[in-house]
């Protein structure tokens, strides 16, 4: 799932200078999930703005924004109260923003920041464990990612900032290799450590990338 | 051939130190410090040390060099990506510098950029095997280098103190494999996972060079404790520093029983004296008791 939160109010107030009236997008997946952009944050979004006189002409809570043509099917179905608007506010991820941007002429307006691509650890609770790099080591790693759990995203073993065990970033925090270090322990599978990772090939994570199963 | 690689492939004992390439330009401190070192085979130059910007390194050890004196090189790979690395590398080179110490890099969150972008689009074990790519004529991707192929004599990290040992050790094996010729340590207190160390280290081959760091006070060792990765300053040296009269003297005799007992272990040591500079004859003063 796509990791977004809210921007502060402040931010987005300074977005609104000559913003009378506005349409709010919502997403029915990861941001409700997140509570950043579900139906109650639209609303929440809905009351702020009222309350700071803006007009809100109409909203809509879409099933994953990041489908392109469900986004532009959907803002037809509304299309009088997305033409009243002076701006589109959107609570969805940047792809979410993307889709409504290409599909309308409005301004669009981003309510959250796009975090990362999250595990759920329990209601409410994220944690980054893959970082998308386009060329996967988990079977040599023993599951776990150390381009992700290493802040340094170092492939070949532990920095001689580890101690204990724990991340020289934060000693609350395992350190990545201290984790595969015992996963594969556990595997029996020790000798996979020994083998060494070569530099990952950025070209695999090129932006903007694409993916056509055809 | 560098003096750091001839002294350590015939044997000899080998007293390293460093100095940071100054948060500017003027360097006539660090000179007035070099000129303060004596016994030293060579001087390590740090590279944004604790993620905290300073001067080029490269440049601060061409200018050693242009003064006669051997630097050995630490370049990390938290600032460059892997076409900066191997230009600062090929320009180092060209300056004579040889000794290289290749390291991963403090996290930028320690240092006083920290809302940079980390770049690690290399670790230190990928830099040891892209330096010997170099001296073989080669950059990364295979292509030829043009005329003389760079010499280097590299070197890495290793942390005795590190726990799990074998999660450690098994990167010090991919180091040695990746063509370390030599390792300089982490400060090391505990003498007992030290001799641990090198029990293990030792049939790989590599000289060693440990590091001694030279306390001047309790509260220097609990600031040392809470903030520099890798580095533990145990109890008991904590609590002789808090009973001296006077402490820098303690830290002093504590740097030299260090070094003394490194003597039987390792190939050389790496001192840290941190601005103490003239001490450093005390310290490696051979430490016979006289009656
Ligand atoms: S190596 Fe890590 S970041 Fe890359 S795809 Fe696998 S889990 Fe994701
Ligand atoms: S302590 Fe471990 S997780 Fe943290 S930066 Fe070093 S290698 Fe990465």
């Amino acid at each position: 799932m796509i990791i977004s939160k809210q921007k502060p109010r402040e931010e987005l107030f300074e977005q609104l200078d000559g913003v009378n009236s506005l349409f709010l997008i919502g997403c029915s997946a990861c941001a409700t999930e997140c509570k950043s952009g579900g139906e109650e944050e639209v609303f929440e979004m809905e009351e702020w703005l009222t309350s700071l006189g803006k007009a809100v002409t109409g909203s809509i809570v879409i099933d994953s924004p990041c489908n392109i043509n469900r986004t532009a099917r959907d803002l037809r179905s509304q299309r009088q109260q997305v033409e009243e608007a002076d701006a589109i506010m959107v609570l969805a991820c940047g792809a979410g923003v993307h889709s409504v941007a290409i599909k309308s002429n409005k301004r669009v307006i981003g309510a959250l920041d796009s975090l990362f691509l999250g595990n759920t650890r329990r209601i409410g609770k994220f944690e980054e464990k893959c970082s998308l790099c386009g060329t996967c080591i988990l079977n040599e790693t023993g599951g776990i990612c150390p381009a992700t759990l290493c802040p340094k995203g170092l492939l070949n073993g532990p920095c001689g900032g580890m101690e204990e065990g724990k991340c020289e970033t934060d000693r609350d925090l395992d350190c990545a290799w201290h984790l595969i270090y015992e996963a594969l322990k556990q595997q029996g599978r020790k000798n996979v450590f020994t083998r060494i990772v070569p530099p990952k090939d950025w070209r695999k994570k090129k932006h903007p990338d694409s993916l056509d199963t055809d | 051939m560098s003096r750091l690689s001839d002294r350590l492939s015939s044997g000899q004992f080998v007293v390293t130190a460093e100095i940071a390439p100054p948060k500017g330009i003027g360097v006539e401190e660090i000179f007035d410090t070099v000129s303060r070192m004596e016994g030293i085979t060579a001087i390590n130059v740090t590279d944004n040390q604790g993620a905290n910007m300073r001067m080029s390194p490269v440049a601060m050890a061409a200018l050693l060099v242009r003064e006669g004196y051997e630097p050995v090189l630490q370049i990390t790979c938290r600032d460059r990506n892997r076409m900066a690395l191997q230009s600062e590398l090929l320009g180092a080179a060209q300056f004579g510098i040889e000794n290289l110490l290749l390291l991963s890099g403090d996290h930028p969150c320690f240092g006083d950029h920290p809302e940079t972008r980390p770049v690690f689009d290399l670790d230190s074990i990928h830099l040891l095997q892209v330096v010997a790519k170099l001296t073989e004529g080669h950059d990364m991707a295979g292509k030829p280098l043009s005329g003389e192929p760079p010499r280097f004599f590299p070197g890495a990290a290793a942390v005795p103190e590190a726990d799990p040992f074998e999660l450690m050790f098994q990167k010090y094996q991919k180091k040695v494999s990746s063509g370390t010729r030599f390792f300089q340590t982490q400060a090391v207190f505990n003498l007992k996972k030290l001799e641990n160390f090198m029990t293990a280290a030792r049939p790989l081959g590599v000289p060693v060079i440990a590091g001694v760091l030279l306390l001047k006070s309790a509260g220097m060792c609990h600031f040392l404790n809470r903030n520099i990765p890798g580095v533990t300053v145990p109890e008991h040296l904590i609590e002789r520093l808090e009973k001296a009269s006077r402490p820098r003297e303690e830290g002093v005799a504590i740097a030299r029983e260090t070094v003394n007992a490194i003597r039987g272990l390792c190939s050389g040591v790496h001192l840290m004296t941190l601005g103490q500079e003239k001490r450093i004859p005390d310290i490696l003063e051979n430490n016979h008791i006289e009656w």
